[in-house]
């Protein structure tokens, strides 16, 4: 409750702030104090002290989960900020504006973590969107902006309508909105089923799995590059956490069915992202397919659904945010976000083309890195279930894949000439930067670090 | 009248919506076709809520059976609203760069 009344309040102070501030640098540092007071509260929910204790009527319910899942996306969100605060005030005219709808995205995600009702679901996934819409079109004179957010507007209302409709079949079938208590049906009618298969299309369509996943590469490429790092990592990573609650809720009436669905869900995914990453020639448009292939991995959670998948989850929300928040904070700072762009980097800046590096290794998924972890405990999860274990194998394969066109962009960095344009960095970017790159090598040392939060 | 009607009717609505987004050009018709699909959901929302109300007569919650369905129609027409502001905006944008609503336009992207 904490995170949702909070960011809320957030996002309206940092609306005030720009009507009577007009020193942008300050927005940025407001912003990162807000979200820090954000973190603060929300850990503090999690050790049982909420400051708001307010009757949802079960429509909401709070589990370690959900709130550790809250604490990953508020850090995340803080690095994103601190990280990219001085590329978000070139994003557009208004930055303080960008910083409260920042604000209003943290409250969907607050929302769509912890709802055990579709009303909930329904209220989040558009408290979540709705501000997204607006930031992918921040910048209103770069007509590749405006259209990445007509597309992206245009899919997300048809996918809304489409998860209405399945939410009132469901309702049709069952006389409630609950999720659990829906769930308990014996037998499947085929409102409900239809129903069920609406809503998981609609989901599909948000974080990006195969067939539904056409919108994503046109949209995160034409929006600026600040705003694209924060749609393909926190947002996306929410839009599992919705998913998994309520694949998790309404097992029981699904079956074996919904596994082949899920599977073939996961494999379409997987191979479109990868397959057609590899051709691509900006690195921009690589990390949005990259995105797509690494929706796949996380799609393993929501086909295991067990504990070592909901962990895993958590795993690879905070290693791939991490790490496609810093590969974006650099990209932001280059002109030229091609391949070539790349050439001869660790020449003019060695240190954070090591850190960059580390980056994509962690996203390929090698052993040290977060990355590493989070698909191991995805592809054990699925081994756990004992059910299609082809789709393990088609998971590694892809894996290895995936570890081509990363390298590429490492091989680039440090074995071809060239001279890149970079806008100046400061040292206290870089000093960040390197934090989270140990970030990311403790998850890959220790993935219990972060794991011990949600058992204690 | 059977509640097979209202299905039947709200689910003709919404695929004239889903054509109408797949296959029209111009971005405030498909616009209007989103609506049309969310209101078919409303329809059919209101419709199961009637439903579980009468079915409901003669048991202790006769008077709240049901509800639930047409609170959820409200929640639906608010965050219409919203998006529907959110949507012109960004389409009136595009007017503004390119003095057309044609979503053939939108194709730089693809290269």
């Amino acid at each position: 409750m904490n995170t949702i009344i909070l960011s809320a309040i957030f996002g309206v102070v940092m609306m005030f702030t720009g009507i009577f501030i007009h020193n942008r640098s300050v927005y940025k540092t407001v912003s990162a104090v807000a979200l820090l007071v954000l973190l603060v509260f929300n850990i503090a929910e999690s050790h049982g002290s909420a400051i708001f204790n307010i009757d949802t009527a079960n429509f909401l319910h709070f589990d370690p989960f959900g709130l550790l899942f809250n604490s990953i996306c508020i850090f995340s969100t803080l690095i994103y900020v601190m990280l990219s605060g001085r590329d978000l005030e070139k994003a557009g005219n208004n930055t303080a504006e960008v910083h409260a709808l920042i604000f209003f995205v943290l409250c969907g995600i607050g929302i769509v973590t912890s709802y055990t009702n579709l009303l909930m679901l329904f209220i989040g996934i558009e408290i979540l969107s709705i501000p997204l819409y607006i930031l992918t079109g921040s910048d209103k004179k770069n007509l590749k902006g405006n259209e990445a957010a007509l597309k992206y507007f245009l899919m997300g209302s048809f996918s809304t309508g489409i998860l209405l409709m399945g939410i009132a079949m469901l309702y049709g079938s069952g006389g409630t909105f609950m999720v659990e208590r829906v769930a308990k049906e014996g037998m499947l009618s085929y409102l409900s089923a239809l129903g069920m298969v609406l809503i998981f299309i609609a989901l599909s369509f948000k974080v990006s799995a195969a067939p539904f996943h056409f919108w994503t590469p046109d949209v995160y490429d034409g929006a600026p590059a600040v705003i694209t790092s924060f749609m393909a990592t926190v947002v996306k990573v929410a839009g599992f956490a919705a998913f998994i609650r309520l694949i998790e809720g309404r097992l029981g009436s699904m079956g074996s069915q919904s596994d082949r669905l899920i599977g073939i869900v996961i494999i379409l995914t997987l191979a479109f992202g990868n397959l057609t990453a590899v051709f691509q020639q900006s690195v921009k448009r690589m990390l949005a397919y990259s995105s797509i292939a690494q929706a796949g991995f996380m799609l393993f959670a929501l086909f295991a659904v067990n504990d070592a998948a909901k962990e895993g989850l958590l795993l690879y929300a905070a290693a791939y945010s991490l790490a496609t928040i810093g590969i974006f904070s650099v990209l932001a700072k280059m002109d030229d976000m091609t391949l070539e762009g790349f050439n001869g980097f660790s020449k003019s800046q060695p240190l954070i083309a090591a850190l960059l590096a580390i980056f994509l290794l962690s996203l390929a998924g090698i052993p040290l890195t977060g990355g590493f972890f989070a698909k191991y405990y995805m592809l054990a999860s699925v081994v756990k279930t004992g059910k299609y274990l082809g789709l393990v194998i088609v998971g590694v394969l892809f894996a290895a894949v995936s570890a081509y066109y990363y390298f590429k962009v490492i091989q680039a960095m440090y074995f071809k000439e060239g001279n890149i344009v970079l806008a100046p960095v400061t040292n206290r970017f870089k000093y960040l930067l390197v934090f989270v790159a140990f970030l990311i090598v403790l998850l890959g040392v220790f993935p219990n670090s972060l794991l011990s939060f949600l058992y204690f | 009248m059977p509640i097979t009607y209202y299905i039947v009717l709200s689910i003709v609505l919404f695929c004239i919506g889903v054509v109408g987004v797949l296959t029209r050009r111009n971005a405030i018709i498909i616009f209007m076709s989103i609506e049309l699909m969310l209101n078919a959901a409303n329809l059919l929302l209101v419709a199961f809520s009637k439903m579980h109300n009468n079915s409901a007569i003669g048991t202790a919650n006769a008077a709240t059976a049901g509800i639930d369905g047409q609170l959820f129609v409200f929640f639906i027409m608010v965050v219409a609203a919203a998006e529907v502001c959110v949507g012109l905006s960004i389409i009136v944008m595009m007017y503004r760069n390119t003095h057309s609503v044609d979503v053939n336009f939108l194709n730089r992207l693809k290269n």
